[in-house]
């Protein structure tokens, strides 16, 4: 009973997390428009169920029942390629996150399970592998268009995510170095326990500058705003996604959303402890939490909080022109994450002898 | 027994995607076939307990090396519409020099299969020799990298800047003052 | 458990299948990606005999050959955009004369 209850478990693990991945998407979407409302003193859409829940739903049906259109000169694979690859690198880079502690779903198996899809012991390579690969979505979508500014929007954009990811792998290496070990579950439990019992062991008390880095190149990574000249500038004009319409073009939003998620969800992970420690400071509810294996809830409450200030970024901050978007990206904030490697090398070196 | 399956299934399809790479008329298709083989590698180094190295294979060449060659292609535009008698037919039906290429390739491979089966040490299964703490863990790696190997580590450091410095050189315009 | 000779096996045919794209293929970027091939049929006889011996030496070698790879195909690139500004062509038999 147990050899099959196991796999069975991980199973309606997997299915889960695909349809909250998916639902994660749709709620982003409502929320964005609810948010920007909001912030700019109106509301957002209200009409379509109560409060505009229903918004989402709306969406979908709309880009469903358009037409699917494909240019005449583009190419045949490739052009369905590119979405499919964005969505499916978009997926791919979740599954290597974990989101919770250990249970054992109160009893039911006799060996605890671990909430994430896959514990790999070198999940932050892959997460940074994956995301690599959602370059070639764009690249692929901006080439197949076969559209002069489709290339050229697409060129910009994938030349953006490979310079933007020498600073998120460079302050990943300086977490790594404080945590001792590759694999996030053990980066997250090694943020366990208080100081003084009063402040959270979090990593973003010893990595304010090493934060900062990886939530601006994470920022740039998923081409949101300061950094989507690629994709809102020229949707004036043009862009990668230009010439996609119906559920390839739907694909594409929805690869960024879940993007997104990711990047909050290690960052999490990260800087933030995971699932360990509710508020930056000790409350009466953590050992509440530890002992009742309610991780998983903290883990989803503070990727909200995350998601809330990316959507937050978007909407107050001006975009930056492309070319100052590259300096700033290869001229100040890869040195400062170098830098940060560095004082963190010499650090744990000095404190550890 | 899934070991065995993984193992046919991922080598079949570097074989194939490698095939099909030096066979596509078009450099944009060989390109995204030759990541598809890089991933098949990928899976079979992680079958050899080789986590960084796959993952780094992954990074480093389908996520580093095979963007810079696509960009490459799209910046020249190739294959271009007059191309050269040479590249108008597939590449298999070229005459005499082709065909004796692809002969001798094929007699490389007849040639290392024979060698590889005439020695009976190479049919222990892989792994049988090996302890249990050869799982190629990164720490270990790095212990054996930043020691033993120093030297050549520093030297691929200086490598990579000379290979950047000398790129951007040998792809600067003419005449122009950059 | 899959014996080492397979492994083998694999690299040499992806081994031969980058030497045969070297020479029958015209065109210089689809020549750069068969030597591309060939490293990586080097890289996995490497790690397959790492794994072998049971220690890590193989996969330290595939990382410098990695390494070495990354750089050689950005200076190949480089040259081979050189090459196109000069004849407009990507075909290696279009430089046969050695004048400029």
């Amino acid at each position: 009973m147990e050899m099959y209850l196991r796999p069975a478990v991980i199973g309606v693990m997997i299915f889960v997390v695909f349809n909250a991945l998916i639902i994660a998407s749709a709620i982003l979407v409502l929320a964005e428009r609810k948010i920007m409302g909001f912030m700019q003193q109106r509301y957002g859409p209200y009409l379509v169920g109560p409060h505009g829940v229903l918004q989402p739903i709306a969406d979908i049906l709309k880009l469903l029942f358009k037409e699917e259109l494909r240019p005449k000169g583009a190419d045949k694979w490739l052009f369905t390629l590119a979405p499919v690859l964005s969505i499916v690198t978009a997926f791919v880079a979740f599954a290597a996150v974990p989101f919770g502690p250990e249970t054992t779903l109160f009893g039911l198996l006799d060996e605890p399970i671990k909430l994430g899809i896959a514990d790999v012991n070198v999940a932050v390579l892959v997460v940074f592998a994956v995301t690599s690969m959602g370059v070639y979505g764009i690249v692929l979508a901006g080439w197949a268009s076969n559209s002069k500014y489709s290339l050229f929007g697409g060129l910009r954009a994938a030349a953006q995510m490979i310079s933007y990811e020498l600073a998120y792998a460079t302050s990943l290496a300086a977490v790594i170095m404080l945590a001792g070990s590759l694999s996030l579950r053990e980066v997250v439990d090694s943020q366990a326990g208080t100081w003084f019992g009063f402040f959270s062991q979090w990593y973003i008390w010893l990595q304010p500058l090493g934060f900062v880095i990886y939530v601006i190149a994470g920022v740039a990574e998923t081409n949101r705003a300061p950094f989507d000249f690629p994709e809102a500038e020229q949707e004036l004009v043009a862009g990668y996604n230009t010439e996609y319409s119906s559920v390839r073009f739907a694909l594409f939003p929805q690869s960024e959303y879940i993007n997104m998620v990711t990047m909050s969800a290690v960052a999490t992970d990260l800087y933030l402890g995971g699932w360990h420690g509710l508020l930056p400071i000790y409350t009466p509810l953590d050992p509440l939490i530890e002992q009742y294996r309610l991780g998983w809830l903290v883990f989803i409450a503070k990727v909200a909080g995350f998601l809330f200030f990316y959507i937050w970024m978007r909407w107050t901050v001006p975009r930056y022109r492309y070319d100052q978007l590259m300096q700033f990206g290869w001229k100040w904030l890869f040195p400062a994450s170098v830098l940060n490697l560095i004082v963190t090398a010499a650090l744990v070196l000095y404190l550890n002898a | 027994m899934p070991e065995t399956f993984t193992f046919y299934a991922f080598s079949a399809m570097a074989i194939i995607a490698s095939t099909l790479v030096i066979g596509q008329r078009n450099p944009m298709y060989s390109v995204l076939l030759l990541i598809a083989s890089f991933g098949a590698l990928s899976a079979l180094y992680i079958q050899l307990n080789a986590p960084f190295v796959a993952v780094a294979q992954i990074i480093i060449y389908a996520g580093a090396i095979m963007v810079l060659f696509l960009f490459v292609v799209m910046l020249l535009n190739a294959p271009r519409e007059d191309a050269a008698e040479w590249d108008r037919s597939h590449p298999l039906q070229h005459p005499n020099i082709g065909r004796f290429g692809a002969l001798l390739a094929a007699l490389l491979v007849v040639q290392l299969a024979w060698a590889l089966t005439k020695v009976s040490e190479l049919e222990t299964p892989v792994g049988a020799r090996a302890d249990g703490a050869s799982v190629g863990s990164v720490l270990e790696m790095g212990r054996i990298l930043f020691t033993r190997h120093t030297f050549a580590f520093e030297a691929t450091s200086v490598l990579i800047l000379v290979a950047m410095v000398g790129a951007v050189v040998l792809a600067r315009r003419e005449g122009s003052n950059q | 458990m899959i014996p080492l000779s397979y492994y083998l096996i694999v690299s040499a045919v992806l081994f031969a299948i980058g030497t045969a794209g070297v020479f029958l293929r015209r065109n210089l970027i689809t020549i750069l990606l068969s030597i591309e091939i060939m490293l990586n049929a080097v890289n996995l006889s490497f790690v397959a005999f790492g794994r072998y011996a049971g220690d890590l030496d193989g996969q330290i070698i595939t990382f410098f050959v990695m390494t070495v790879a990354a750089a050689e195909a950005a200076v190949g690139l480089a040259l081979i955009i050189a090459l196109f500004r000069h004849r407009e062509s990507l075909n290696p038999d279009a430089f046969t004369s050695l004048k400029w």
